[in-house]
C-alpha cells in the first residue's frame, strides 16, 4: 500500500521534559521519525516542551512550537497550524495522554485531524487496564489475575480474595509511577491510594505477584495491511519485579529454546494484531521458569525506551519504520536501510549478544532508598555488545562511569557468609556484585538462584568472570590467559590490577602476543547479506571487518555516555551538531558512544559509530585502528573532558581549546593566577586536603562558606557551610567520593547568578547572550530558573560580563566553547565558574537566540574566525523574545531522596517557557513544568529565619489571588503581624490535624518549605517535602522559585501566544 | 583438544574440537536462527551437509529431546562460536556436547563464525573438513575436499517402512523425503490420519490406499537427482487429489511438472525469510532451510503460477498449480525451528481436502 495522500501535515508530539522513565529515548525516536517524514514530503509541525532535545532544530521540522505539551497549546497549535494529522506514538506516555484527551473531548474530530500511527480505539485497549484485560481475554492470551479498582476498599477486598504478595498498577503513568508490590495490608493501603492519586483516571490494577518469573520482552512491528514481524527479544536477567528500566537486560533471550521464544512471538503477534497497531509496539511477558505458562505483563502501543534499545541493539531502526507506516507504507515497501537490500518486513538476527545495564542515581540521593522495585529509577543506560555474554557484561559495567570496571568493584570481602546470604535477598542495584561475592565464597548456583531466582545460566556466567579473576591472580599470564580474559573483555587495567603488573605492562604483552581488539559490524542479518553502514563493536578473537583506510580527514567525536543528573541530553545535542558541522566541513566522522537512548548513537548521524565503553582503552582500540586526525572532547560533557589526557598519551590532537587551558580551568592555582591577570575578582577562597584545613579556611572567610570537590560534575558533593559542624560532614561525604582530588573552600557570596556560554575562535568571541537565574547564589545552576535574556542587571554590568568573558576566553586560548558562571552582589561582578567547553545551557541558548553556536564553535576549532563566519564578535543583540527555562525534577520517582535544592544538582530536566513578555513567559514555563495552578487554592508555607521578611510579601500575594494560606507556628506568627491571614497548623511530633495529615487529605496545591542549610536542616521538613512530593503536592523549596511563581500567577492571561520557534532569528540574522 | 576447518579455497579456522574427534568432509552452509539449535540438527535436510551456527551461543538451553525433528541429528557436522559450558532450561535432559558425542557427529567450537559465513556469503557455498590432525597437509587433502559432493542423501533419511500416525479426520499420504516431525504432528494436530511412506515407494501403491490429499515433504540434497521419485510424482500429479508440498517437495513437483531448478549461491537458512502471498499481498516470516529453488521463469503459467516469492531476493517460495488442486511451498510452514505465522497453510490443505471430498 502506497503512502497515504491525504497526508500532508503532521503534527508531531513530543515527550516534553527529561524524567526518570521518559528520558532522551522519545528524542532519539522523534528526531529519526521527524526525518522520516520529511523525506517523504510531509510538512512536520513540532511542539515539545524540551528545548535540549535535537527534534526540537529547526532542521528537524518545519515548525518547531517549544511550549508546554498541555491539552490547551495542543489545542491552541491545532487552530493556528491545523495539521490534517497528529502522530502521538513517538512521544512516549505523555503524547499518548495527550493525544487521548484531545480525541475524548471530541476537538480531534471537530477539527477534522486525524490520529495516525495508532487509532483512539487501540490506545484505550492496551492502556485502560480492564479492557486490556478483557482483550486479552477474548484472544486467550493470559494475564496474571487481577482486577481493577477505584478505591481502596475494593483493593483490599480482592487482595484478600487471591492472597498476598499483589502487584499494584496505576493506569496512565509512566515508568510505572506509584506502583509496588504490597505484601501485607498496610502496605497495600499505602502504595494504592498514592496510586490512585497518581493514575490520569484514578484507577489502579490490583493483580497476583509473579515476582520471580522470567521477565522477557518483544518489539513488534504491524503495518495497516496486517503485516507483522518482531524487531527482537529481550530477557530481563533480573526476573519480574524490577521494572524493566532498572533491570540489567540481554538481548537476545538466552534461556528460552525454540519452543517457548516461538510461543511468546507468535502471543506478541497476536496481540499486536488483536490491537491493530500501526508501527511499533513493546509487550512484555513474564514466563514461569519451570513451564510454558506465561501472562502478558504490559503492553505500549507506541515506541519506547525498550524499542530504542531494540534499534540500537539489533541497527532495526523502529521509529524510522513506525513513521513510513503511519504514512500508510506497508513493511514490504520499506527498504531496510542498514543493507540496502533487504525490506522493513524481516527479523533482525543478531550474531552477537548485548547487555543494557541501568545508570541509577544513589550516588546523587545519598539518602535514597536502592532497593529495585516496579517503579523505575534509572536515569538512563549504557549498552554494549560482545560476542559473548561475559564481555558484553563486562563492557557494560565499565561504560557506567560509576567508578566500576569489574565484578569486584563493589567490596563485599569484608562481609561474613551470613551477611552475603542476607545482601543476596536485597534487590537494589548492586545485586550482581554481591552475587560475583557469594560465587567467590562458593556458595552454591541453587542457593543463589532460589533467593535471586536469576537463571542459572546467568550465575554461571558471573562465576565464569570469578574464575578468570581467580586464574588471574594465580597463575602466569600466558598467552592463553590473556587471550581468554581479553575474549570475555577484562579490561587491561583490571588484568594489571589482579597479576600484579600495570595496565601499560598488560597492554605490551598483549602486543607482544598478537592480542587485539578486533570490530565487527552490527548489519541486523548476521551477515547473511552485505551491509553498508557502518555500526561497530569490538570483540578480542576475531578477525577485524571495519576499515581503517583514509579516505579524507578523520575527526573522532566522543560522546557523552549514559544520563545522569548533572550530564543529561544536552551534551548529545551538542555531539550531534558538532559531528554534522564536521561532516559539512568535508570531514569523515567517527562517534564513539554507549548510551542507546540517544541520537548520536543512530546509525546515520556520523561516518562511523563505534558502540563502545568510553574508557581510555577501549576508545584506543578505536584509535589504533582508525588513526584520526584529531579529536574534538569539549562537546561530550565530563566523560569526554575525562578522556583527554588518555587521547593526547596516544598521540591523538586534541581539536579546539587545548587540555592544558581546560585543565588551567579546573586547577585552582593556575586559575587564580589568570583571574588575577586578567584583573578580574573572584570570591575569596582556599584549595585544601583535610577537614582541619578546611575548618581554618571557613574561619579565614567567615561563614557561609562553599565547600565542594574539585573535578566534579553537576555540583556533586558541593554544600554550603554555616558552621565547623557542617564542614566536618560535608568533607566526609566528599571524602567518599572523590579522594584523590584537593577541595575547594570559597566564601559564599549572596547575589544574583549569571551565566554565559560564548564561542572564542582565539582571538575574538561571540557572545550570544546572558543568561540570569531567578534563584540566587547557592542552587546549582542546573536547578535554577534561566532567563534570557538578563532582566535585572544594568547594561553596565552587561559590559562587564561581556568584557570578563572576552579576557577568559582569550587567557585560557578558547577555540571553541566556554561557560562562565558570575555572580553579581552589589553590582560587583564575580566570577564563580569557568568551563572551557560545551555546557546544558547550549541548546537553550542556540534555540531563543537563533544562533547555532555548536556549530560555530565546531567551524572554529577547525579554523574560522567569528568574522568569517559572518558574526559581528561580542554580546549579540538581544532577541525579541524572552526565554525562559525551567528546571524538571523526578523527585518522587526516588523514595528517600531530599528535594531541597542547594549547590548540588538534582534536576533530571527541563523545559523553555518563551513568550514576548516575562510574566507569560515564566506562566509557560510553570506549566510545562507540570505546575498547573490554581487548583483547590490552599497552601502552606514553612520558611527558615532568613526568608521570613520576603515570605510576608509572598505570603500576601498569594492571599490577594485567593489562597488559603496554613503556615507553621513561626511562620504564621509573622504572616499575621503583618496582616497576612495564616493559619497556624501543628508540626509533625505534635497531634492531628497536623501538617502532615493536611497533605495527606491531597486537598492543598503548594507547598513553600525553604530548608536551613546545613546541618540545622530539621528532619521534619525533609519528611513534609518528601510526602508532598509522593502526594503529587507541588513544593518550592526556594524563596526566589516561589516569587517568580506567584509572579506567574498574578499576570495569568487567557490564551497563550504561540512562537514557532524555526522563525526566531537573531537580530544580527543569519 | 584443537579441531581445523579447512574450506576448499583453502582457508583454515582453528578451534576446539565438539562431539566426536573424526574427520569429516561435507559441505559447508550456515543456518542464522538464534533459537532452535536441536531442530536444526534434526532436521533430515541437513544430510551431507555441515552447518554452522551464525548465532555465536549455542546450547543455553541444552537438549530436550521432545524437540527433535526426527529420530537423530543429521548434519556431518557442526560449528559453533561457543557452546555453553552449563544449560540451563526446566526441560533440559543433556548437552549439546554429549549429544554430538553420542552420535559420533563431529564438531568444532571456538571459532569466528561470522568470518567463516562472510565467506560463504561472498564466494557461495563451499565444501569443508572438520579434523583434529593437527599435521593436515593442505595439497593433499583441498582436492578431496573439493571431490565432495552430497549425494544419495534422500534414500539416507527417508523412513524404511510405512507407518502410520492414527487420527480420525482426513487420511494424509506423508511421502517422506527426509520429513520433519512437525509436518505429521500439524497435520495429526489437525485431526488427519497420516500414513508415512519412504520415498521411493510406487504411486500406485500410495494411490491404493486411497489418501483424501497427499503431503510431499522437505528433504536434502540436489532435487535433480532424485529422478526416480519425479517419475512417481508425474503420476501423482495426474490424478485430482489435493497435494501440498514443503521445500525438496515443492522443487520435485516443479521438476515433475515440466520447470527447473538451480542451486543458489549460499541459500536461506533461518528463520526470518519475508515471503508475500501474492494472492493477498500479506507477507509472512518464514522458517527456511533450502540450497536450491525452483526457476519461476522455467515454469509454463499453464501448468504452475508463483504463489509466493521471497521479499528480500524475489525467488520463488511457492507455486500455485493451474486447474489442479496442488500448491507446494519452498519454505516451512511447520515452523521448528522459527516462525509459526505460516501454519495457516496447513489449513488450506485441509480445506482442499474438505472440497475434494
Amino acid at each position: 500500500m502506497p503512502k497515504n495522500p491525504e497526508i500532508k501535515k503532521v503534527l508531531v508530539i513530543g515527550s516534553g521534559p527529561i524524567v526518570i522513565g521518559q528520558a532522551a529515548e522519545f528524542d532519539y525516536a522523534g528526531t529519526q521519525a521527524c526525518r522520516s517524514l520529511k523525506e517523504e514530503g510531509i510538512e512536520v509541525v513540532l511542539v515539545n516542551s524540551n528545548p535540549a532535545t535535537i527534534m526540537t532544530d529547526k532542521d528537524i521540522a518545519d515548525k518547531v512550537y517549544i511550549e508546554p505539551l498541555t491539552v490547551e497549546v495542543l489545542e491552541q497549535l491545532i487552530e493556528k497550524e491545523k495539521p490534517d494529522s497528529v502522530l502521538p506514538t513517538l512521544g512516549g506516555q505523555a503524547a499518548l495522554n495527550l493525544a487521548m484527551e484531545l480525541d475524548e473531548a471530541g476537538f480531534l474530530k471537530s477539527h477534522n485531524v486525524k490520529l495516525i500511527g495508532t487509532t483512539p480505539e487501540t490506545i484505550k485497549k492496551a492502556e485502560d487496564r480492564q479492557e486490556f484485560k478483557d482483550t486479552m481475554e477474548k484472544i486467550g492470551e493470559p494475564c496474571a489475575p487481577s482486577t481493577v479498582v477505584h478505591d481502596v476498599e475494593a483493593g483490599i477486598a480482592f487482595a484478600d480474595q487471591i492472597g498476598y504478595p499483589v502487584v499494584l498498577r496505576p493506569a496512565y503513568t509512566l515508568g510505572g509511577s506509584g506502583g509496588g508490590i504490597a505484601s501485607d495490608e498496610e502496605e497495600l493501603v499505602e502504595i494504592l491510594s498514592n496510586g490512585l492519586r497518581l493514575s490520569r483516571v484514578g484507577e489502579v490494577l490490583v493483580e497476583r505477584c509473579i515476582a520471580g518469573w522470567k521477565e522477557i520482552e518483544y518489539e513488534v512491528m504491524r503495518d495497516g495491511n496486517g503485516n507483522v514481524i518482531t524487531v527482537c527479544n529481550m530477557e530481563n536477567i533480573d526476573p519480574v519485579g524490577v521494572h524493566t528500566g532498572d533491570s540489567i537486560v540481554v538481548a537476545p533471550s538466552q534461556t528460552l529454546g525454540d519452543k517457548e521464544y516461538q510461543m511468546l512471538r507468535s502471543a506478541s503477534l497476536n496481540i499486536i494484531d488483536e490491537l491493530k497497531i500501526t508501527g511499533g509496539c513493546n509487550v512484555q511477558f513474564a514466563l514461569h521458569p519451570e513451564s510454558f505458562e506465561y501472562c502478558v505483563i504490559e503492553v505500549n502501543p507506541r515506541v519506547s525506551r525498550s524499542s530504542a534499545l531494540a534499534s540500537k541493539a539489533t541497527g532495526y531502526p523502529i521509529a524510522k519504520v513506525a513513521a513510513k507506516i503511519a504514512l500508510g507504507y506497508t513493511l514490504d515497501e520499506i527498504p531496510n536501510a542498514i543493507t540496502g537490500k533487504t525490506y522493513a518486513s524481516f527479523e533482525p538476527m543478531l550474531d552477537y549478544c548485548v547487555v543494557k545495564l541501568p545508570r541509577l542515581p544513589f550516588d546523587k540521593f545519598i539518602s535514597a532508598k536502592r532497593t529495585l522495585t516496579t517503579q523505575m529509577k534509572a536515569t538512563g543506560e549504557v549498552m554494549s555488545i560482545c560476542t559473548n555474554f561475559e564481555g558484553a557484561l563486562m563492557k557494560a559495567i565499565r561504560s557506567l562511569e560509576q567508578h566500576v570496571d569489574c565484578l569486584m568493584s563493589e567490596d563485599f570481602t569484608k562481609a561474613s557468609e551470613e551477611e552475603i546470604i542476607e545482601y543476596l535477598y536485597r534487590v537494589d542495584d548492586r545485586r550482581i556484585y554481591v552475587i560475583a561475592e557469594a560465587i567467590r565464597r562458593g556458595i552454591s548456583y541453587d542457593v543463589i538462584h532460589d533467593i535471586t531466582k536469576i537463571d542459572n545460566w546467568f550465575i554461571d556466567k558471573i562465576a565464569i568472570l570469578v574464575e578468570m579473576e581467580n586464574r588471574l591472580k594465580t597463575e602466569p599470564l600466558t598467552k592463553e590467559l590473556l587471550a581468554e580474559a581479553k575474549r570475555i573483555e577484562f579490561p587491561d587495567t583490571v588484568i594489571g590490577r589482579l597479576s600484579g603488573k600495570t595496565g601499560k605492562e598488560v597492554k605490551s604483552l598483549r602486543n607482544e602476543y598478537g592480542i587485539r581488539a578486533a570490530f565487527k559490524m552490527v548489519d541486523t542479518c548476521a551477515a547473511e547479506f552485505a551491509a553498508a553502514t557502518p555500526y561497530y563493536y569490538s570483540c578480542f578473537g576475531s578477525e577485524n571487518e571495519a576499515d581503517g583506510a583514509r579516505k579524507k580527514k578523520k575527526v573522532l567525536v566522543l560522546g557523552s555516555g549514559p544520563i545522569r543528573i548533572g550530564q543529561g541530553i544536552e551534551f548529545d545535542f551538542c555531539s550531534v551538531h558538532s559531528t554534522w558541522a564536521f561532516s559539512e566541513a568535508g570531514y569523515e566522522t567517527i562517534i564513539i558512544n554507549n548510551n542507546p537512548e540517544t541520537v548520536s548513537t543512530d546509525f546515520d548521524i556520523a561516518d562511523k559509530l563505534y558502540f563502545e565503553p568510553l574508557t581510555p582503552e577501549d576508545v584506543e582500540n578505536v584509535v589504533e585502528l582508525e588513526k584520526p586526525d584529531g579529536a574534538v572532547v569539549q562537546f561530550g560533557g565530563q566523560t569526554a573532558i575525562k578522556l583527554t589526557e588518555a587521547l593526547m598519551k596516544m598521540g591523538v590532537p586534541i581539536l579546539g581549546t587545548s587540555a592544558e587551558d581546560v585543565d588551567a580551568a579546573e586547577d585552582r592555582e593556575l586559575f587564580d593566577r589568570i583571574l588575577e591577570d586578567c584583573c578580574i575578582p573572584r570570591p575569596a577562597g582556599h584549595t585544601v586536603f583535610t577537614c582541619e584545613e578546611a575548618i581554618q579556611a571557613a574561619e579565614n572567610l567567615g561563614y557561609p562558606v562553599l565547600v565542594r570537590p574539585s573535578y566534579v560534575l553537576g555540583g556533586q558533593g558541593m554544600q554550603i557551610a554555616i558552621s565547623d559542624q557542617d564542614i566536618v560532614e560535608f568533607i566526609g561525604v566528599i571524602n567518599r567520593i572523590a579522594q584523590e582530588h584537593p577541595i575547594l573552600v570559597d566564601k559564599y557570596l549572596l547575589g544574583k547568578e549569571i551565566e554565559v556560554d560564548a564561542v572564542c575562535d582565539g582571538e575574538e568571541v561571540l557572545i550570544p547572550g546572558i543568561m540570569e537565574h531567578i534563584e540566587r547564589a547557592g542552587i546549582h545552576s542546573g536547578d535554577s530558573i534561566s532567563v534570557y535574556p538578563a532582566q535585572s542587571i544594568s547594561n553596565k554590568t552587561k559590559r562587564v560580563i561581556e568584557e570578563y568573558t572576552r579576557r577568559l576566553a582569550k587567557a585560557l586560548h578558547v577555540r571553541g566553547l566556554i561557560n562562565i558562571q558570575f555572580i553579581v552582589s552589589n553590582d560587583e561582578v564575580y566570577v564563580i565558574e569557568v568551563n572551557p567547553r560545551s555546557s546544558r545551557t547550549v541548546p537553550y541558548i542556540s534555540k531563543v537566540t537563533g544562533i547555532p553556536i555548536v556549530k560555530l564553535a565546531t567551524q572554529v576549532i577547525i579554523g574560522s574566525t567569528i568574522r568569517e563566519l559572518g558574526y559581528e564578535p561580542g554580546l549579540q543583540p538581544e532577541a525579541d523574545y524572552i526565554a525562559i527555562k525551567m528546571p524538571v525534577f523526578s523527585f518522587e520517582k526516588i523514595r528517600g531522596a531530599d528535594i531541597g535544592l542547594g549547590p548540588e544538582m538534582k534536576s533530571t530536566g527541563e523545559c523553555l517557557g518563551i513568550a514576548k513578555t516575562f510574566n507569560e513567559a515564566l506562566y509557560k514555563a510553570f506549566l510545562g513544568a507540570g505546575i498547573n495552578l490554581p487548583r483547590t487554592k490552599k497552601m502552606i508555607m514553612t520558611v527558615k529565619d532568613a526568608d521570613k521578611l520576603e515570605a510576608v510579601d509572598i505570603g500576601r500575594r498569594f492571599a490577594a489571588l485567593g489562597y488559603k494560606i496554613y503556615a507553621t507556628r513561626s511562620t504564621a506568627k509573622i504572616l499575621n503581624e503583618n496582616g497576612v491571614k495564616a493559619i497556624k497548623i501543628n508540626k509533625l511530633e505534635q497531634e492531628s490535624p497536623n501538617l502532615l495529615d493536611l497533605i495527606l487529605e491531597h486537598d492543598i496545591d503548594l507547598v513553600i518549605d525553604t530548608p536551613n542549610q546545613g546541618a540545622a536542616k530539621s528532619h521534619d521538613g525533609f519528611i513534609i517535602r518528601r510526602n508532598a512530593i509522593e502526594t503529587g503536592v507541588n513544593v518550592l523549596t526556594a524563596i526566589d522559585t516561589a516569587k517568580a511563581l506567584v509572579a506567574s500567577l498574578e499576570n495569568r492571561e487567557e490564551g497563550l501566544t504561540l512562537i514557532d520557534i524555526a522563525t526566531v532569528k537573531n537580530r544580527t540574522g543569519e | 583438544m584443537r579441531a581445523f576447518l579447512i574450506l576448499e579455497d583453502g582457508t583454515v579456522f582453528s578451534g576446539t574440537s565438539i562431539g566426536s574427534a573424526k574427520e569429516v568432509i561435507s559441505e559447508i552452509v550456515f543456518n542464522t536462527s538464534m533459537t532452535g539449535y536441536l531442530e536444526v540438527l534434526t532436521d533430515p535436510s541437513y544430510a551431507g551437509q555441515a552447518v554452522v551456527m551464525t548465532y555465536p551461543l549455542i546450547g543455553n538451553y541444552g537438549i530436550c529431546h521432545e524437540d527433535m525433528e526426527s529420530a537423530r541429528p543429521w548434519p556431518d557436522g557442526y560449528i559453533v562460536r561457543e557452546l555453553s559450558r552449563r544449560p540451563s532450561n526446566f526441560r533440559s535432559e543433556d548437552s549439546i556436547q554429549h549429544f554430538l558425542e553420542s552420535y559420533d557427529i563431529p564438531g568444532i567450537a571456538g571459532i569466528d563464525t561470522r568470518a567463516l559465513t562472510k565467506i560463504l556469503r561472498e564466494k557461495g557455498t563451499m565444501n569443508g573438513m572438520i579434523t583434529t590432525d593437527e599435521d593436515y597437509k593442505l595439497e593433499e587433502i583441498l582436492p578431496k575436499i573439493k571431490a565432495y559432493s552430497p549425494a544419495g542423501v534422500v534414500r539416507k533419511v527417508t523412513c524404511q517402512e510405512k507407518y502410520i500416525l492414527p487420527g480420525e479426520g482426513y487420511k494424509v499420504a506423508l511421502m517422506d523425503f527426509g520429513a520433519k516431525q512437525n509436518i505429521a504432528r500439524s497435520l495429526n494436530e489437525r485431526g488427519c490420519q497420516v500414513t508415512v511412506y519412504p520415498a521411493y515407494t510406487a504411486a500406485e501403491e500410495i494411490l491404493a490406499d486411497d489418501p483424501d490429499g497427499i503431503m510431499l515433504s522437505n528433504g536434502p540434497g540436489d532435487p535433480k537427482e532424485c529422478t526416480e521419485i519425479i517419475a512417481e510424482l508425474k503420476k501423482l500429479y495426474e490424478t485430482d487429489i489435493p497435494i501440498f508440498a514443503i521445500c525438496l517437495g515443492h522443487q520435485l513437483m516443479a521438476l515433475a511438472t515440466g520447470g527447473d531448478t538451480y542451486k543458489m549461491k549460499y541459500g536461506h537458512r533461518g528463520g526470518n525469510h519475508p515471503v508475500k502471498d501474492l494472492e493477498t499481498g500479506r507477507v509472512y516470516i518464514s522458517s527456511q532451510n533450502h540450497g536450491y529453488v525452483v526457476d519461476t521463469d522455467s515454469m509454463d503459467e499453464n501448468t504452475a503460477v508463483p504463489a509466493f516469492v521471497n521479499v528480500n531476493d524475489q525467488t520463488n517460495e511457492g507455486l500455485a498449480y493451474t486447474g489442479k488442486n496442488i500448491f507446494t511451498v519452498q519454505f516451512h510452514p511447520e515452523a521448528c525451528p522459527g516462525p509459526r505465522d505460516s501454519a495457516y497453510l496447513f489449513d488450506r490443505f485441509l480445506k482442499m481436502m474438505e472440497v475434494a471430498r
